[in-house]
């Protein structure tokens, strides 16, 4: 099942409505995808074509273009360690060099039962917390190689719950509430906004 | 700016230090190619929209604020600007831009297809580094990847211009290449097995600017130093400029000439692969007869077999002599150039005196809405705001240029397209409006709009829709594009749309044909009632009357005439020149049963079609790769055709064979080459004037004949009553696909096998309706005749419409077409499974 | 010092970033007063207040806002919360601590300017912030802050939380807007120089940076006169610099403009402390990864725009990365180089390429294969990208990504060239020449 499942179709018709044109929902829905199955498969891709009215290849054109999309597996927890400018002056080489013989696999790929990946990224903005790392986007600040270690166990052992699967970007979802929508601004549209006419703007 | 009101069109600016005046507002790098500087350019091509994105055309440009670097494909030159493209700062950029792209690009020109016509290599050898300074890893791709069947990708040579990748999405819409992943990796590629099904790949192997895109067709067949080539015209109905490329007599490439007023340097698959066909194993060389075999002809023996020249003509001969006129008759000659057309209508009309000559084969407009209107250029059409009106099928599938041409009008010229198409069409999607009335409805839907007496609902189309195309028709500028759309309606119904659309004023048209040279037949006179040049029989024949001895008499029949009268046995000779009756009139029994009935049947043909393979004498002819003359389109614009190879074996040029016939005949018709049929067709022509032999011959827009008029518009006296479909029914629509099973696809390797088998298609609600299993066989019925065909949802058909395109491998919608009515209704039986 | 802090007051508040926290905090006072003002009035207190851009290039918002067409509707809002520029910490916390804030700085510009939908871009990586802004915004469409007939009248719009995924270069505006339309986030050709003209759908578009909106309710709330008091002449208003790398005690700082210098930021006990463990400086970027780097003897120069850039450099997007005299300055330069190289949307030829070999060669100098000529090999690449190694630089490409990639190159080798030097004095071997290409076929 790596379409869009029913729920998650209803999702993403609401995320469409909110644009003035479809496409700009790809992102978003490449987004849902991902959360749903993990990683943005091609039969999902095939699908938001469909629900957004362009080919599969814009959507993988656009797909391919941004990081955060994996169109191969990664671990339940993928693990992000920076090595940006602030974090590298921090020993970010150091984090990523533990992680190696800690998680015993190379950069990219995943522990056997699954669960973990690491690679390297660019600055994740969190720059005064050098050396940090994200785990499914949840930032963990200052690691040292013990409390990476911690930290893998907390997760192995899931006592760390706050940190979500991957794929799932954020936990809270923006909702217009029906009654209070201003409605996206269609492009066709092309009238003065009501609220400058009655003020007489210029 | 002393006059405000006068328009400033030129601007003078100084380029390496001279002076010149070029239009204003032309982009730098076309004012500096005009102006004889040439500057290096990748990613910039003039059909498409600009991406600056190669960097390669940077030069030093001072506006007025002092000198600064900018991509000459960006920038409008403007009044006074300075531009250095020899400057020590441009010279360094380029020199620089050039190394960069080389870092990745194999250094492996002695096997690429693309060396010796490649502005990569050109570029490096002009002006490049001498050595290389990237000592690291070149990027690794997979070599060449088939992206489709006809073309190959080698990503390791691509050097990321986004030509193909814009052609595809912006000049025919076939998003289907883009560009992958980023930066350093940025790869083109199709989405997985998502190939690049589009009608016009063959363009992206020819605006490549490097090796990157390969066609199958010429992969390692030659070098470019090794290659003759000559400017022609394809011989379709738009007369598509191209470029013909040999080597060793064998031709082994066809790209498209940018010609301003056609095709734009565009060409469709179906046309650019075609050549294969002129070459394959099966092109006739040497004439055929029923019978005896070489030198012994003799007619009633079983198969046809070789013979000679001398052997097949006399049989041809034979059947003439002595023979009444009025048995006598000639069918097709619209693949023809102008100069063999004219010819065989003087063998025919001014020899032996039969007016029984018809170039169309059932499937065209009529000869009057063909002459008889106000026409109009595409380029006419293509002005900004202007209101295209399409009359026509998907364009898309059987006009490919102009398709593309009307695409870019709307996107990028701000015309409106008001589309009445059977069904959605490739144009849809960019059409201000678009409406699909019932077949058969046209006409009535088409005078709803002009005059704005708006009913609740006509033809399938809502009061409202008609109301909103209506608007756009309110225009001063409307145009209208009309062909036969499908031979599943009458040309009834058409005629009363045309005569709505002549309530506009200025309305002007631009109707299509089905064959090539259509245009040209009309005009050399190969139809029922016309001579050459637009007299007609009972005004022109003085014209003719020195030259053309034996003029007849009376009108002649039109094809279905002539086929009937064939078929009841008063046809004594049945000329086929290069046409095919069998696979294409509508009504495929009479066809048959003429070919059968007729006494001798002589075929003048490049391959042996069904109706070649039932005729008793069949003469190989040579194609328009290997003959001189000239070709009519649409427009009526006359462009050369040139010969670049000789023909195989004995088969000659059509011309010749008509001479050569009058001349067993005892008669002279004076042709001993196209240049004399040129100057006794334009001494006679009440249109083609005093239009000289190599006038257009080296204007790669041709020669335009624009007076019309002459043979007057027929307008429909009484409108075609409404006929709604009863909700069993379901109207049928038949369409032509750019592939199937006509000769020249079938001939070429290439292109055979992209003809998909015959379908029945019909939308998803209809298809719900009938309760039946996607890819199950139904039978179809119509009357007393019926098919089965399987069937296939697709949500362009409009609902209660089904569509079946003709000539496919299965069944053959011909089947259901019923002599006399203005359209076919069928049922779709999902219980009786055959 | 008594300045106000303008954007960062809420962030030591605990439930700052809820509605309940926000509206406790003076929130949406900005808002009530806009309302009450016509668009133009609102307008003009932006101009009056002389807001430089906070994304980088620091252009006035009141100007930039003055670009939009007369009569060309829709007009769309797009907030730029791409935050990636390495160094860079401030539009996070905004969005994470004092989302109202952003909200509020959004409906008002749409209300001065009759921008009819708003999107907030936020980087993709930003979940806990993406939550941040969904909830606050839930909060605020519920009680009329934001959505239809905002607080009763007639002025109706929608902020849309908008979701990136992962790429630098969509922080480029036009970039970003082709990102919002659903496409590869590749920045568009120029001119039109500003999407105020042609924009999202070809509409008119204002792209502001999150802390430029941010400090809009401040500015409409307590006139934008009171706010160019504050900082310098031509740089009004206080800033948030994050101070990272080798420093005591790291941070966020909002501060005054032009009072304020780059010895107080690193040095001041209230701010980063001064360099760890007694070292020394080696050098400093003052503005994000693309500025030319600092040193010793720039310390004392204000924190002001115009004073940054007439000393070669600029403030950017306030990222401060401190290095001190233990840093490899190879591998700093390597660091920052391959940042580009891997961020490059890959449009550009120069850029494309460019940044990739000059990855490449730090990469084979690091790991020992360095040969004398690279040094300047490496030059005459930058100057290939960035003809003449300026600054600000000459581009042959169509946004500054790839010439920012020639900055750290330059700044590491004009003074510290002899650490190149050395890598290559100890290469194990001067030709590791892996020359391929040629066919495969
Ligand atoms: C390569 C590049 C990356 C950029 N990244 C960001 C960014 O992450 N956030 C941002 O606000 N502006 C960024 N900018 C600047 C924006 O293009 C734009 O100037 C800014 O969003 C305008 O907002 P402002 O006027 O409020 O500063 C970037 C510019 C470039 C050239
Ligand atoms: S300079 Fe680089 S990042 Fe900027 S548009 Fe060009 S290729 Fe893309
Ligand atoms: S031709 Fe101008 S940038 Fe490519």
């Amino acid at each position: 099942m790596s379409r869009l499942n029913e729920e998650n179709l209803r999702i993403a018709r609401q995320i469409i409505s909110a644009y003035p044109k479809k496409k700009s929902a790809l992102i978003p829905l490449l987004h849902l995808a991902q959360e749903q199955n993990g990683l943005v498969t091609n039969e999902a891709m095939t699908h938001i074509a469909e629900l957004v009215d362009v080919t599969p290849a814009e959507v993988l054109g656009t797909c391919s273009f941004y990081e955060m999309f994996k169109r191969h597996p990664v671990g339940e927890y993928q693990i992000n360690i920076c090595h940006g400018i602030s974090c590298h002056l921090l020993g970010a080489e150091d984090v990523l060099e533990h992680a190696e013989s800690s998680l015993g696999v190379k950069e990219g790929e995943i522990t056997q039962d699954g669960k973990f990946s690491f690679e390297g990224v660019e600055c994740i903005a969190a720059c005064t917390e050098a050396p940090c790392l994200q785990v499914n986007y949840r930032y963990i600040n200052k690691v040292n190689a013990d409390e990476f270690d911690q930290l893998i166990d907390d997760l192995r052992n899931e006592t760390k719950t706050e940190i979500p699967k991957h794929g799932t970007l954020a936990n809270t979802r923006q909702k217009i509430p029906a009654n209070k929508a201003a409605g996206p601004a269609q492009v066709e549209e092309s009238s003065r906004p009501i609220w400058l006419k009655r003020n007489k703007e210029e | 700016m002393s006059n405000p009101s006068e328009e400033i069109d030129e601007v003078s600016v100084i380029i390496d230090g001279q002076e010149v005046h070029v239009k204003a507002g032309e982009i730098l790098i076309d004012a500096c190619e005009s102006a004889g500087v040439d500057i290096p350019r990748f990613c910039y091509h003039k059909r498409m929209s600009q991406v600056g994105m190669c960097r390669m055309c940077i030069v030093e440009v001072d506006t007025g604020r002092g000198s600064s670097l900018q991509p000459s494909c960006m920038m409008n030159v403007s009044e006074g600007m300075v531009v250095d493209t020899q400057s020590e700062l441009t010279k360094k950029v380029q020199d620089g831009v050039l190394e960069f792209l080389l870092l990745n690009h194999p250094l492996d020109c002695p096997v690429c297809d693309k060396g010796g016509e490649c502005p990569l290599q050109d570029q490096t050898m002009a002006y490049g580094p001498g050595e290389t300074r990237f000592v690291e890893e070149k990027r690794h791709f997979e070599k060449p990847i088939p992206i489709n069947e006809n073309v190959f990708l080698d990503r390791e040579r691509c050097i990321l211009c986004d030509r193909c990748t814009r052609f595809a999405d912006e000049v025919v819409g076939d998003p289907l290449i883009q560009f992958i992943d980023r930066g350093n990796s940025t790869q083109v590629n199709t989405f997985p097995e998502d190939p690049f099904a589009s009608y016009f790949s063959g363009n992206i192997v020819q605006i490549c600017p490097v090796g990157a895109l390969t066609a199958k067709s010429y992969r390692f067949k030659a070098r470019p130093w090794d290659l003759e080539e000559i400017e022609s015209t394809y011989p379709n109905p738009l007369g598509d400029r191209i470029v013909v490329q040999s080597s060793r007599d064998q031709v082994l490439r066809l790209q498209g000439l940018d010609s301003e007023a056609v095709n734009w340097g565009w060409l469709s698959d179906k046309d650019r692969f075609s050549f294969e066909a002129f070459q394959s194993e099966y092109r006739l060389d040497s004439p055929l007869v029923r019978g005896g075999g070489l030198n012994k002809a003799e007619k009633g023996g079983a198969g046809l077999v070789a013979s000679s020249w001398a052997g097949a003509l006399s049989i041809v001969t034979d059947s003439l002599k002595d023979v009444n006129p009025d048995r006598v008759a000639f069918l097709g000659g619209a693949r023809l150039t102008n100069e063999s057309q004219y010819a065989w209508t003087k063998l025919a009309k001014g020899v032996l005196g039969t007016d029984h000559v018809s170039a169309d084969l059932g499937d065209e407009l009529p000869a009057h809405v063909l002459l008889g209107l106000p026409r109009a250029t595409i380029s006419e059409l293509c002005q900004p705001n202007n209101t295209i009106v399409l009359l026509t099928s998907d364009l898309k599938e059987e006009y490919g240029t102009l398709f593309i041409r009307l695409r870019h009008a709307a996107k990028a010229q701000g015309v409106n397209i008001v589309e009445l198409s059977p069904t959605r069409t490739g144009l849809s999607n960019v059409a201000a409006v678009s409406l699909h009335p019932l077949p058969g409805e046209i006409g009535n839907v088409a005078e709803a709009l002009v005059t704005g007496d708006i009913p609740r609902e006509v033809g399938g189309i809502t009061g409202e829709e008609i109301a909103n195309a209506h608007e756009y028709l309110q225009n001063s500028n409307v145009f209208v594009v009309v062909n036969r759309s499908s031979i599943g309606q009458s040309t009834t119904p058409i005629i009363d749309a045309i005569t709505s659309f002549q309530k506009l004023d200025n309305c002007r048209f631009l109707p299509l044909v089905r064959r090539g040279n259509t245009m040209g037949a009309l005009d050399m006179g190969m139809s029922p009632g016309l001579l050459p040049g637009r007299n007609t029989l009972s005004s022109g024949s003085a014209v003719f009357s020195d030259i053309w001895p034996n003029l007849p008499a009376k009108e002649g029949a039109d094809t279905k005439q002539i086929l009937q009268n064939a078929a009841d046995g008063k046809i004594d000779t049945l000329f086929l020149i290069g046409a095919d009756p069998i696979s294409d009139f509508p009504d495929r029994s009479l066809a048959k049963s003429a070919i059968q009935n007729a006494g001798t049947v002589v075929s003048v043909d490049l391959f042996v079609t069904p109706s070649v393979y039932e005729s008793d004498v069949v003469l190989p002819a040579a194609s328009f790769l290997e003959v001189n003359g000239s070709h009519t389109n649409v427009e009526g614009r006359i462009t050369p055709i040139r010969q670049k190879v000789t023909a195989p074996g004995t088969s000659r040029p059509d011309w010749m064979i008509a001479s050569e016939i009058a001349y067993l005949l005892g008669h002279n018709l004076n042709i001993d080459t196209p240049e004399d049929v040129w100057n006794e067709m334009t001494s006679r022509s009440a249109v083609h004037g005093n239009l000289g032999y190599p006038h257009f011959d080296n204007d790669q827009n041709g020669h335009l004949i624009t007076a019309t008029g002459r043979i007057p518009f027929l307008p429909s006296q009484e409108r075609l009553e409404s006929r709604p479909v009863d909700s069993y029914a379901m109207r049928l629509i038949i369409g032509k696909r750019m592939f199937d099973h006509g000769t020249i696809t079938q001939m070429s390797a290439s292109l055979r096998s992209l003809a998909e088998a015959s379908q029945l298609r019909i939308n998803q609600y209809d298809f719900e309706r009938l309760g039946i299993d996607e890819g199950t066989k139904v039978q179809v019925t119509s009357g007393d005749r019926d098919i089965s065909v399987t069937v296939k949802i697709d949500d362009r058909v409009p609902r209660s419409c089904a569509l079946i395109y003709a000539n496919l491998d299965g069944a053959d919608p011909r089947e259901l077409l019923n002599e006399g009515s203005h359209s076919i209704d069928i049922r779709i039986d999902p219980t009786v499974r055959a | 010092m008594t300045i106000p802090l303008i954007t960062t007051s809420r962030w030591g508040i605990e439930d700052g970033h809820t509605l309940e926290g926000y509206l406790r905090t003076g929130g949406y006072q900005g808002l009530h007063r806009a309302l009450e003002m016509s668009p133009e009035e609102v307008h003009e207190e932006v101009k009056q207040a002389s807001l430089l851009g906070r994304g980088g290039a620091g252009f006035p918002a009141g100007i930039k806002w003055g670009f939009l067409p007369p009569d060309v509707w829709p007009r769309y809002l797009v907030v730029n919360g791409d935050e990636s520029e390495p160094g860079t910490y401030k539009d996070r916390l905004l969005i994470e601590r004092d989302p109202h804030q952003l909200i509020e700085g959004c409906v008002i510009t749409c209300y001065a300017l009759g921008l009819s939908q708003c999107f907030l871009y936020v980087r993709g990586e930003m979940a806990h912030g993406q939550e941040r802004v969904a909830q606050a915004l839930n909060e605020a469409y519920i009680k009329g802050y934001v959505g239809k007939n905002i607080l009763g009248t007639e002025f109706s719009v929608d902020v849309i939380l908008h979701w990136g995924a992962g790429a630098y270069i969509v922080g480029e505006e036009t970039a970003l807007i082709e990102s919002l339309e659903g496409n590869r986030g590749m920045p568009r050709l120029k001119p039109p120089y500003f999407p105020a003209s042609i924009g999202l759908y070809g509409k008119p578009t204002i792209v502001n940076n999150v802390e430029t909106l941010s400090n809009i309710p401040w500015i409409v709330e307590h006139g934008g006169e009171a706010f160019a008091k504050i900082g310098a002449e031509q740089s009004t208003g206080t800033r948030i610099f994050a101070v990272s790398g080798h420093v005591k005690t790291p941070g966020v700082f909002e501060v005054e403009f032009g009072t304020t210098t780059f010895r107080d930021l690193i040095m001041g006990e209230q701010y980063a402390g001064g360099i760890r463990d007694g070292n020394s400086l080696k050098a400093f970027i003052p503005g994000g990864a693309s500025a030319p780097w600092f040193y010793e003897e720039h310390l004392d120069i204000p924190l002001e725009k115009s004073v940054v850039d007439n000393a070669g450099s600029m403030l950017g997007s306030g990222a401060i990365v401190v290095m001190d005299d233990t840093t490899d300055i190879v591998k700093a330069c390597h660091n920052v180089v391959r940042f580009f190289s891997r961020e490059s949307c890959g449009k550009c030829t120069p850029c494309r390429e460019g940044t990739n070999w000059l990855e490449k060669i730090l990469d084979r100098i690091l790991n020992g294969y360095g040969r004398l000529e690279d040094i300047d090999l490496l030059l005459d690449v930058c100057d290939n990208i960035s003809p003449g190694i300026s600054w600000p630089p000459k581009q042959t490409t169509i946004c500054p990504l790839g010439p920012s990639a020639v900055s750290p190159i330059a700044s590491a080798l004009e003074r510290y060239r002899s650490e190149f030097e050395a890598y290559i004095s100890l290469s194990v071997d001067a030709t590791p020449v892996v020359l391929t290409g040629g066919a495969h076929e």
